[in-house]
C-alpha cells in the first residue's frame, strides 16, 4: 500500500510539475567547494584507472549532486563542452541538447552535439558505479532508495557488499527493506558451508518471496542423469522441499491475484465502455449504436491533443480528459437533437438511426486521420509497472484505468443522485409526460443525458487510447462488449454495470489460460446468451408494475 | 392472367414477373449471344446478378421476421454465412487432389495446419445432396436453439437485437479461429467445380443465375403464401402486441420459434447460392455490419411487403457496386446516410414511397 | 390478532383442493358451484403489496362487479389469474382441479379464462374481421393455424359476433383506425369469439357513449348463466346497472362484498373512497 501512496502521490507531484513547467531542481548549497569540481573535472581523464579514481574520490564528497553526476554518467548523459572542458549533463533531439552545469546544476543553454562529447565508462566501471551509488542510497533517509539501493546490489553482490549490508541491517527500521536484506543474507546463507547456517537460510527462505531462490530451491532438488540427488545431504533436501512448496503454494496464490487484476483493469476497461451506454440505454432507453464511435472520438482527441502539444505527453492525455468530453458530447447532443429526437418510443429504428450515424462517423475517421492505427504516447508517469514482489507486478497504464474507472464512475452516480439534473433524468426515465407536465424541460434533458452519455463515452476513449491502437474500428471492437455489460448488468441500474463489467472481466481472464483468448470471450458471451435467458432484465433488474411494460 | 391472380397486391405480381423475366432471359442471351451482340451479357454481369439474386433471397428471409414478426434480428447473416460454409465444404472436398498441396482427401488449409485427418464434420460433405441438407438443416438448428432459448424466455425488442448480434459476433471470433476447421481467416476459396461442372463455365454460371432466380421466385411464392394464412396473421398481431395474442391462447414463442427456423432455412439457402458465384466464403460475412446491412436493404425497400425487401437489396447492392467502383470513400458516407434518412423519413421504404405518390395522383 | 390467524380467519369458506392434474379442454370441474378460487394470495413490487392475503370466489355462471380505488390491485389480481404476474404465494384454482399458477398466459386462455384489458388491445393492422377469426376458439397449435381455415359455422359464428358488437359493416376496416369506444366493442367481441367459461373484463365502458354503456349493460348481463363474469370499472352507475353482487378492494385485500346498496352504505367503503 505504501507504495501505492508514495505512486499516487508522484503522480499528482507529476501533475502539478507539468502545470508549473518546473523540472525537479535538486537542492544545492551555494557555490560548490573548489575540491568537488575539480574531482568532477577529474572524469574528463580518458585513463580508465584515473577515471576510477576519480569515482572513488567523488563519494567521498557529501554532496547531493555526486549522485546525479554518477546516474549520468551511468546513464551516458554525462559530457564535457569541448571549448571550455566544462562538465555538463546534457539530454538532447535532433542533435540540439539542453545541458546543465554537472557541479552547481545550472542551466547552461542549447547547444549543437557538435560542441560536447560524451563521457564514457566501460562495463567494469559502469558496475562499480551502480554499486556506489547504490552504497550511497543505503545511507539515504528515504526507505524507498534504501530498498531499491539493496536490490541493486542483489543482483551482483560481493563478499564486501554484504558487509556492508549486514551493518545497515543493525540500524534499518523500515519493514520492507529489512525484509530485503533478510531475503539477501537467507540466500547467502544456503550456499554456506556450515550445515547449521544453510537449514537455518532454507527455513527463513520459507516465509520469502523470491523468483531466484525458487530456483536456487529447485537446484537443490535436482537429480543427475544417474537419477542421484545433486545435493547428498538429505536433510537439506527436506528442508528445501518444503520451502519450496511453501513458496510455490504462495507463488499460486499471487498468480490468482494477478488473474484477478488483469480481470479488474479489462473489466474497467469494459465498465468505462459500458457506462456511458447504462445512462444513454439504460436511463433513456435509447439505444445508441453509435456509443463506440463516441469512444473513438475520445481516443482521437487524445491523439489530437499530443499533436497539438507534442513536448507535454502527459499534459496532454490530462487534458484530453476533458476535451474528449466535450467533443464526444457534444457530437452526442448534435445525434440526439438531430436524429434521436425523431425515433423516441421507436426503439428498433434509433437503432438503425444510430448504427447509420456510427458508419458515418467511422467513415469520417477514415479520411481524416488516414485508415491506418494512430499510436498514442502512454505518458511517463503511466508507463511502467508496480513490482510489488517478485511473482506479482502491476502495470500502471491498468492500474490507473482501474482507479479512473472507479473515479469516473463515482462522479457519474454523483451527478445522477444529487444534482438538478440527475433528477431530471430520472424523472422523465421514469415517466416522461409526468415529468413534462411537471414542468421539466425534457427535451433539454434528453439532450443533456445523451451528451453526458456521449461524453463520458468520450473519457472512456482516452482511457481506451492508453491501452489499444487508435483506429477507425476502435469503436466496433468494443460496442458488443458494452451492450453485453449493460444487459447482464441489468438495464437502468449502474451499480449492475459496474459489477458486470468487474465479473465479466475477470471471468475472461479466468478462462483465458484453460481456452485461449478468442475462445474465452466466445464462451463468455454465450453465457451472458444463457444468462438472459433465466434472467432478462439482468443481474440487477428493475421491479414493479414500471418493469413490466 | 398472373397479375389477376395477385388481385389488389399488383406490386408483387410485377415483381414476380421481373424476376421471371431476368432468370430466363439473363442466362439465355449470355449462352446465346456473342461477346459483340448488344443482347450480351457477361460472365461478370451474369454472376453480379446472380450474386444480387441471393441478397434479395437473403432480405425477403429477413423481411419475413422482421416486417411480419417484429423481430430485428441483427444476426441474419450469421444464417446466411452457414449455408455458404456447408456449401463451401462440398466444393472444398470437390477440388479434390487439384489443390496447391495435392492432398486427395484434405483441403490445403488443413494440409498447412498439419492435419492428419478430416475432421468429423467434414465427412459426408463429399456428397451434394447432403451438403444441400447440411445448407439448409445447420442455419435451421442455431436458429432453433437461439430461438427456443431466447423466445421462450421473452427476450424481445431492442434486447434480442442486441444478443441476435452478440450470437453472430461470437461466430465471428469462432470461425476466425484455425482450430475450428473452417479454413480461418481465409475461409474456404480456390473452388474448382460443382456436380462435376467447372465453376468458370458460362453454362454452370447461367445455371446457377437461374436457380438463384427460381428458388427466390418460389421463396417469394411460399412467403407470401405463409402470411395470408392464420399463422401469418398471428404473426403480424404477435408484431403489433405480443401479449395480447397469449391472452388469446396462443403459444407465441412457437409461433415465432417456426418463422425464424424458416427464415434461417432461406438465408442458408442464399448464402449456398451466394459461394459458388462469388467464388469465396470467409468470416467476415458473419460480421455484425453484414447483418446491418441487410437490415437496411430490408428498410429502403419497405419491410413488411416481402416484395419491398427484394427491391431494397437489389437498389441498395446496385448503389453499392456503383459507388464502390467510383467513390470507395463514399460508400459508407452513403450507406451511413441512408440508414439515417430512411429510418426518419422514409420508415415504409420506397414501396411507402411509390404508395403514397400512387395514392396521391388517385386523390386528385 | 396474531399473524398466522388473520388469513384464516379473512376466509368465509374452506375448500379441499385436490391435486393438481393436467388440463384437459372442457373439464373444469366445478361440481362446488365455484369456478375461480383465489385463497391468500400475495403479490408485491418492490416492497409494495400490491395484492395483500387476498382471498376471492367467484361462482360459476357468477357477474360479478369489483370496484376499488386506485392502487387497490384490482388490475394485479386479473394479472395474476390469467398468469400475467405469478403470486407470491397463496392459491389461484381454476374449478377444483387447475392450479393456474403452474400455467402460462396461453394455456389459461385455452383452458378457459379470457380477459378485456383496461387499455383497449386490438391488433391494429389486421382487420374486424381477422381480429375476431384469431380470437375464435379453435385449437391454437402453429401447425394447425397453418392450415387453418374457416368453416361455415365458424364464419356464421363471426358474423353473429359481428352483429352483437354492431359491427357488421365494418368488417373490413383495420381495426386501427376505429374510436376509442368500438376497439371498447371490438375487444369484447374477441372476448365472446373466445367463448371462455370465465371473463376478465377490466373497465369495459370508458370512452362510450351512454346509449353504448347502455348495451353493453345489457350485453354483459345476458352472459351471465353461461359465462361467469368478473367486471372491474370505476362508473359506479354501471356497476349499479349489472351486478347483484359488488367486491370491494382496497390496499390489496377485500374490503367488504355486498350488493350495490349494502356497499354504497358501508362506513369503510365510504371512508376508503372520500378519504374521510
Amino acid at each position: 500500500m505504501k507504495y501505492l501512496m508514495t505512486h499516487l502521490i508522484r503522480f499528482f507531484f507529476v501533475i502539478l510539475m507539468i502545470f508549473n513547467f518546473v523540472g525537479i531542481t535538486v537542492a544545492q548549497e551555494e557555490g560548490a567547494e573548489p575540491t568537488f569540481s575539480a574531482t568532477v573535472s577529474e572524469l574528463k581523464v580518458r585513463s580508465l584507472s584515473q577515471k576510477g579514481k576519480a569515482i572513488e574520490q567523488l563519494v567521498l564528497f557529501i554532496n547531493p549532486q555526486r549522485i546525479v553526476i554518477l546516474q549520468a554518467l551511468l546513464d551516458g548523459y554525462l559530457f564535457e563542452v569541448r571549448d571550455s572542458g566544462q562538465v555538463v549533463i546534457a539530454e538532447g533531439k535532433d542533435e540540439k541538447y539542453t545541458i546543465v552545469g554537472a557541479v552547481n546544476n545550472n542551466n547552461i543553454g542549447l547547444v549543437d552535439s557538435s560542441a560536447i562529447k560524451k563521457i564514457k565508462i566501460n562495463n567494469r566501471l559502469r558496475s562499480r558505479v551502480r554499486s556506489l551509488i547504490a552504497n550511497i542510497q543505503l545511507n539515504s533517509a528515504d526507505a524507498e532508495l534504501r530498498l531499491q539501493a539493496v536490490k541493486i546490489l542483489n543482483k551482483s553482490i560481493t563478499q564486501d557488499d554484504l558487509k556492508t549490508l549486514k551493518i545497515l541491517a543493525e540500524s534499518e527500521k523500515d519493514s520492507d527493506v529489512l525484509e530485503a536484506l533478510e531475503l539477501i543474507f537467507a540466500l547467502d546463507d544456503m550456499d554456506n558451508s556450515d550445515r547449521a547456517i544453510r537449514i537455518k537460510g532454507l527455513e527463513a527462505l520459507k516465509q520469502k518471496t523470491s523468483l531466484t531462490a525458487v530456483y536456487k530451491l529447485q537446484a537443490i532438488l535436482e537429480k543427475d542423469s544417474e537419477g542421484k540427488f545433486l545435493e547428498p545431504d538429505a536433510e537439506i533436501r527436506k528442508h528445501a522441499k518444503s520451502a519450496l512448496v511453501k513458496m510455490q503454494s504462495r507463488l499460486n496464490a499471487y498468480q490468482v491475484a494477478q488473474t484477478v487484476f488483469y480481470g479488474l483493469s479489462l473489466g474497467a476497461v469494459l465498465v468505462l465502455a459500458a457506462i456511458g451506454l447504462a445512462i444513454t440505454f439504460g436511463v433513456m432507453g435509447v439505444i445508441n449504436m453509435a456509443h463506440g464511435e463516441m469512444m473513438m472520438l475520445g481516443a482521437y482527441t487524445t491523439y489530437v491533443m499530443q499533436l497539438i502539444m507534442p513536448n507535454h505527453i502527459g499534459l496532454s492525455v490530462i487534458l484530453a480528459i476533458p476535451a474528449a468530453f466535450m467533443v464526444s458530447g457534444i457530437v452526442g447532443i448534435g445525434i440526439e437533437r438531430g436524429i434521436i429526437r425523431h425515433l423516441y418510443g421507436r426503439p428498433l429504428e434509433t437503432l438503425l438511426a444510430t448504427f447509420g450515424v456510427s458508419l458515418v462517423l467511422q467513415q469520417a475517421v477514415r479520411s481524416i486521420f488516414s485508415p491506418l492505427n494512430r499510436s498514442v504516447i502512454t505518458p511517463e508517469f503511466m508507463s511502467g509497472s508496480w513490482q510489488i514482489n517478485e511473482f506479482l507486478s502491476l502495470t500502471w497504464n491498468r492500474l490507473y484505468i482501474l482507479f479512473f474507472c472507479l473515479l469516473v464512475f463515482a462522479i457519474l452516480l454523483q451527478i445522477l443522485k444529487r444534482t438538478k439534473l440527475g433528477l431530471e433524468v430520472r424523472a422523465v426515465s421514469q415517466n416522461r409526460n409526468m415529468a413534462k407536465a411537471m414542468g421539466i424541460p425534457t427535451d433539454r434533458v434528453d439532450a443533456m443525458t445523451f451528451g453526458l452519455g456521449s461524453g463520458v463515452a468520450g473519457v472512456a476513449g482516452v482511457a481506451l487510447s492508453q491501452i489499444t491502437n487508435v483506429g477507425p474500428n476502435l469503436g466496433q471492437a468494443y460496442i458488443v462488449d458494452s451492450f453485453m455489460v449493460v444487459v447482464f448488468g441489468g438495464v437502468g441500474n449502474l451499480w449492475g454495470t459496474l459489477v458486470a463489467g468487474f465479473s465479466l472481466g475477470i471471468a475472461n481472464k479466468v478462462l483465458e489460460p484453460y481456452a485461449g483468448a478468442v475462445l474465452a470471450k466466445i464462451l463468455v458471451l454465450v453465457f451472458i446468451i444463457l444468462f438472459i435467458q433465466k434472467r432478462p432484465r439482468g443481474l440487477f433488474p428493475q421491479k414493479g408494475r414500471a418493469a413490466e411494460s | 392472367m398472373l397479375l389477376k391472380y395477385f388481385g389488389n397486391d399488383k406490386e408483387s405480381g410485377f415483381v414476380l414477373l421481373i424476376l421471371a423475366a431476368v432468370t430466363l432471359i439473363i442466362p439465355l442471351c449470355n449462352l446465346i449471344f456473342s461477346a459483340g451482340s448488344v443482347f450480351y451479357f457477361s460472365a461478370y454481369t451474369v454472376s453480379l446478378i446472380g450474386k444480387y439474386l441471393t441478397f434479395a433471397l437473403l432480405a425477403l428471409s429477413l423481411d419475413l421476421v422482421w416486417g411480419y414478426c417484429g423481430i430485428l434480428v441483427l444476426g441474419q447473416g450469421a444464417f446466411f454465412a452457414l449455408g455458404g460454409y456447408a456449401m463451401g465444404m462440398y466444393l472444398m472436398r470437390q477440388i479434390g487432389d487439384r489443390g496447391v498441396y495435392g492432398n486427395p482427401d484434405l483441403p490445403d488449409f488443413m494440409v498447412f495446419l498439419d492435419w492428419k485427418e478430416l475432421p468429423w464434420y467434414w465427412s459426408g460433405f463429399e456428397s451434394f445432396p447432403f451438403a444441400m441438407l447440411m445448407v439448409m438443416v445447420v442455419p435451421a438448428i442455431l436458429a432453433f436453439v437461439f430461438g427456443w432459448l431466447t423466445f421462450r424466455s421473452r427476450v424481445t425488442g431492442v434486447y434480442l437485437s442486441i444478443i441476435s448480434q452478440a450470437m453472430t459476433y461470437a461466430l465471428l471470433l469462432a470461425f476466425f479461429r484455425n482450430e475450428m476447421g473452417f479454413g480461418g481467416n481465409n475461409g474456404l476459396t480456390d473452388f474448382k467445380d460443382i456436380v462435376g461442372f467447372s465453376l468458370q463455365s458460362d453454362t454452370v454460371r447461367a445455371i446457377l443465375l437461374m436457380s438463384s432466380g427460381l428458388i427466390l421466385i418460389v421463396a417469394f411464392i411460399l412467403c407470401r403464401w405463409l402470411v395470408k394464412t392464420r399463422l401469418g396473421r398471428v404473426v403480424t398481431a404477435v408484431r403489433d402486441h405480443e401479449s395480447r395474442v397469449r391472452f388469446l391462447g396462443y403459444r407465441v414463442e412457437m409461433f415465432k420459434l417456426w418463422i425464424f427456423v424458416f427464415s434461417a432455412i432461406l438465408a442458408g439457402l442464399a448464402g449456398a447460392l451466394y459461394v459458388p458465384q462469388v467464388g469465396i466464403i470467409n468470416p467476415s460475412e458473419f460480421s455484425p455490419l453484414i447483418s446491418l446491412e441487410i437490415v437496411v436493404w430490408v428498410a429502403v425497400g419497405g419491410r413488411g411487403t416481402l416484395y419491398g425487401a427484394i427491391i431494397g437489396a437489389i437498389v441498395v447492392n446496385y448503389g453499392k457496386t456503383v459507388l464502390t467502383g467510383v467513390l470507395p470513400e463514399v460508400w459508407l458516407f452513403t450507406l451511413g446516410a441512408v440508414f439515417i434518412l430512411v429510418t426518419i423519413y422514409m420508415p415504409e421504404g420506397l414501396v411507402g414511397l411509390w404508395k403514397r405518390k400512387i395514392g396521391g395522383l388517385n386523390h386528385e | 390478532m396474531s399473524n398466522t390467524t388473520k388469513p384464516l380467519l379473512n376466509r368465509y369458506q374452506t375448500f379441499n383442493f385436490g391435486h393438481t392434474h393436467p388440463v384437459i379442454k372442457g373439464n373444469v370441474d366445478v361440481s362446488h358451484g365455484t369456478v375461480l378460487y383465489m385463497e391468500d394470495v400475495s403479490v408485491s413490487f418492490d416492497g409494495f403489496k400490491a395484492l395483500n392475503n387476498l382471498s376471492l370466489y367467484i361462482n360459476d355462471g357468477e357477474l360479478r362487479c369489483l370496484i376499488g380505488p386506485n392502487g387497490a390491485g384490482k388490475t394485479t389480481l386479473m394479472d395474476v389469474i390469467t398468469g400475467k404476474t405469478k403470486a407470491d404465494s397463496g392459491s389461484v384454482y381454476f374449478g377444483q382441479t387447475i392450479d393456474l399458477q403452474q400455467l402460462d398466459e396461453a394455456a389459461i386462455a385455452q383452458a378457459g379464462i379470457c380477459r378485456k384489458f383496461q387499455k383497449p388491445s386490438v391488433f391494429e393492422k389486421l382487420t374486424v374481421f381477422e381480429n375476431l377469426e384469431l380470437s375464435l376458439k379453435a385449437d391454437k397449435g402453429a401447425w394447425v393455424t397453418l392450415f387453418a381455415t374457416l368453416n361455415g359455422e365458424q364464419r356464421d359464428r363471426i358474423d353473429e359476433v359481428l352483429e352483437i358488437i354492431g359491427m357488421t359493416s365494418l368488417r373490413f376496416q383495420l381495426a386501427g383506425i376505429l374510436s376509442h369506444g368500438q376497439k371498447q366493442w371490438l375487444e369484447i367481441g374477441m372476448l365472446l369469439m373466445q367463448d371462455p367459461q370465465v371473463m376478465l373484463v377490466d373497465e369495459p365502458v370508458a370512452g362510450m357513449t351512454h346509449q353504448e354503456i347502455d348495451r353493453t349493460a345489457e350485453l354483459l348481463l345476458s352472459l351471465q348463466g353461461k359465462h361467469s363474469v368478473v367486471v372491474v370499472e370505476h362508473d359506479m352507475a354501471f356497476v349499479r346497472s349489472i351486478a347483484n353482487k359488488v367486491t370491494v378492494l382496497h390496499e390489496g385485500s377485500v374490503l367488504m362484498e355486498g350488493t350495490m346498496d349494502e356497499v354504497q352504505n358501508d362506513p369503510r367503503v365510504i371512508q376508503v373512497y372520500l378519504g374521510e
